[in-house]
């Protein structure tokens, strides 16, 4: 997975489609980050910080007893373990750095669980920045502890009222606050979407997922996996761990909410800044996703991954909030582990197809690109009204 | 259709400060008389939003003008077709978002939108580098494409989008979403002042232009203003046409006698 063109298109995906007030803004981001990433002191300074802060590398965790259940060999790439819980946290790192190398002093991010929030709440408080967090009304009430988090991290937590009330209206609220304060502030966009050149820049940053799978895959089986699984909402996990396995014959698989599948679902469009897959009506006007997991309620993917689909690299499935919530708690009996209920969706999936389209005996790495924590009085009452359902 | 630039150049030439007054389609049951009683009272032209969803150069009024209009079930379809039929003595621009263009088809939208007498056309997310396609179904079907220029753009690039632009050249008054201002600052003279050194395009101040008296000011330097979100604020009010038009008389009156 290499650079875009020079304007932004993986394909015919990705482009920069912002007011022109954004323009410069823009380029000006570019420029900081084609710099910063061909400096070695960037990247010294980044390593550093992901490794006595951040807690990387993260380990790779062979599954024995959920193997033992589903006849396949399950590695899981603990992002997780990340410190803040999240993979999250790789990138807003980065972005922090260059907020500082461009000379601003203050962050906006949308969130849509909460994970990018806290991770931007985090990078804020450890480099001394402002930082305001954009965050759907439903999605404030779903994640209420998150919300407390942020704020105990000294960030201003900014319901959104407006259309859905979740992630796609977060981003529209947090790229209006920044059209009126792109002088001091930086974007601090938390997937590979958006204008050029934050898919493409989003994605460098969680490549260190899938180079250090790659390694660890290598030592512990001598070569690459058979299937690489990650969730996608815009897609910043799959698409770092696809980065480190796009040139081996491994099997790529982004899942999907069922009820946000833009990749499965979605029909080319532009919104937020890029052209990619989009869930939208006959004229136009976007449509509302809905999941159990508000870090996947987004109605697009990344443009990359809609061009990775295109191209047949990577396919994309889905997965239903039934299955994740098995999923869910398959993990935690099996494993000990509570993953977030968006890489549950990961699972859910390879739960389905083991021994179907993923054969006995295959050897399956899966992103856990968040920890459980934030879902668990979530997950509780799900399983509450299941029960009264029955 | 009226076309929309030899229209405001014939009306400069003559002494007359240009005033461009917005509504957002479909957003009331009788937004088209108020269209119409706006450009009766004074308007040199119109702008007409088609609503889309996701409005991110908007603020809290121009979207809760889009979410009625969606809400009435307002297509982009049914807009244009109701600007055709209201029959109108003054040029019309309508304003939208690339989605809406971009999912239309941009020859098919272009097409529409000459059949309907609507002869130019603003889309605020679709910047200089990716215009392409759509200025050429625009040029080919004689729409104008008004593109915009903002106080964060550089020199270089306000030549270059000024020597696309087509009809007038919207200079964004202040960084920031649509929505009414107490003031406009020096920045608003200074993007128009950048504009003028580069074309004698007609150049139109918009967002943030709010009053009478901000529209006078702002005119002392640019050739017209851009009013929107106070206009449509009497209309979500429910003020109707009468409201509508007695706002654009005032504010015509402040740039008579600027």
């Amino acid at each position: 997975m290499g650079p875009p063109d020079a304007r932004g298109w993986f394909g015919d995906f990705g482009g920069r489609f912002v007011p022109e007030a954004l323009v410069p803004a823009c380029i000006e981001l570019e420029e900081a980050f084609d710099a910063a990433w061909a400096d070695p002191g960037f990247h010294a300074e980044l390593d550093a910080l992901l490794c006595d802060y951040g807690g990387r590398p993260t380990p790779l965790t062979e599954c024995l007893r959920l193997s033992g259940e589903l006849g396949v060999r399950v590695l899981l790439k603990r992002e997780d373990l990340v410190h803040a819980g999240s993979h999250k946290l790789n990138n807003v790192v980065g972005q922090a750095l260059l907020t500082r190398r461009m000379g601003k002093r203050r962050l906006v991010a949308e969130t849509g669980a909460g994970q990018h929030g806290v991770a931007t709440a985090t990078a804020a408080a450890l480099f001394g920045l402002e930082c305001t967090v954009y965050m759907g009304e439903l999605d404030v009430a779903r994640q209420a502890l998150n919300v407390f988090r942020m704020e105990l991290l000294g960030a201003e937590v900014r319901p959104v009222t407006s259309g859905s009330r979740t992630l796609k209206d977060a981003v529209n609220e947090a790229l209006r606050d920044w059209v009126a304060t792109v002088d001091h502030t930086h974007y601090c966009l938390g997937s590979v979407m958006g204008p050029h050149p934050f898919p493409y820049m989003v994605r460098e940053l969680q490549r260190v997922v899938g180079v250090e799978a790659r390694e660890q895959c290598r030592a512990l089986l001598g070569g690459d996996p058979d299937v690489v699984v990650a969730c996608v909402g815009g897609g910043s996990n799959a698409a770092g761990t696809f980065a480190g396995f796009a040139d081996t014959s491994a099997r790529l698989v982004g899942v999907e909410a069922a009820g946000g599948a833009a990749a499965s679902d979605g029909i080319p469009g532009v919104l937020h800044g890029m052209r990619s897959l989009l869930l939208q009506d006959e004229a136009g006007q976007i449509l509302e996703a809905e999941s159990i997991s508000a870090g996947l309620d987004y109605p697009g993917i990344g443009p990359e991954h809609a061009s990775l689909a295109a191209s047949g690299r990577a396919h994309y499935e889905k997965a239903t909030d039934a299955e994740v919530l098995d999923a869910f708690r398959l993990l935690a009996r099996t494993e000990g582990i509570l993953p977030a209920l968006e890489p549950a969706h990961a699972l859910a999936w390879v739960v389905r197809e083991a021994g179907r389209s993923v054969p006995s005996g295959s050897t399956v790495l899966v992103t856990l690109s968040g920890r459980g924590d934030k879902d668990v009085a979530q997950v509780r009452e799900l399983l509450a009204e299941n029960r009264e359902a029955r | 259709m009226i076309a929309l630039e030899p229209w405001l150049r014939a009306r400069r030439s003559a002494g007359r400060k240009l005033l461009v007054a917005y509504v957002m389609g479909g957003m009331c049951e009788d937004w088209v008389e108020s269209v119409q009683a706006i450009a009766a009272a004074g308007a040199d032209a119109v702008e007409i939003g088609i609503p889309f969803s996701d409005p991110m150069m908007d603020g809290p009024v121009i979207q809760q003008a889009g979410v009625h209009a969606l809400d009435r079930g307002a297509t982009p379809a049914q807009v244009i077709d109701d600007v055709a039929a209201a029959k109108l003595e003054v040029p019309v621009a309508v304003m939208t978002y690339y989605n809406i263009v971009f999912r239309a088809g941009h020859r098919r939208m272009a097409k529409s939108l000459r059949a309907a007498g609507i002869g130019a056309a603003i889309v605020p997310d679709l910047p200089l580098e990716e215009l392409g396609q759509w200025a050429e179904a625009a040029d080919a079907a004689e729409v104008a494409t008004v593109l915009l220029v903002a106080p964060s753009t550089p020199p270089a690039r306000v030549r270059r989008i000024c020597a696309r632009s087509r009809g007038f050249v919207y200079a964004v008054a202040r960084m920031g979403v649509t929505g009414e201002r107490e003031t406009l600052g020096h920045e608003t003279t200074d993007v128009v002042r950048r504009v003028q050194e580069v074309t004698d395009a007609p150049v139109c101040v918009g967002v943030g232009v709010s009053t009478p008296a901000q529209a006078r000011a702002a005119c002392e330097v640019a050739d017209g203003v851009i009013v929107g979100s106070a206009l449509v604020r009497r209309l979500l009010e429910g003020g109707g046409p009468d409201a509508a038009a007695e706002f654009v008389g005032e504010l015509r009156e402040a740039l008579d006698v600027g």
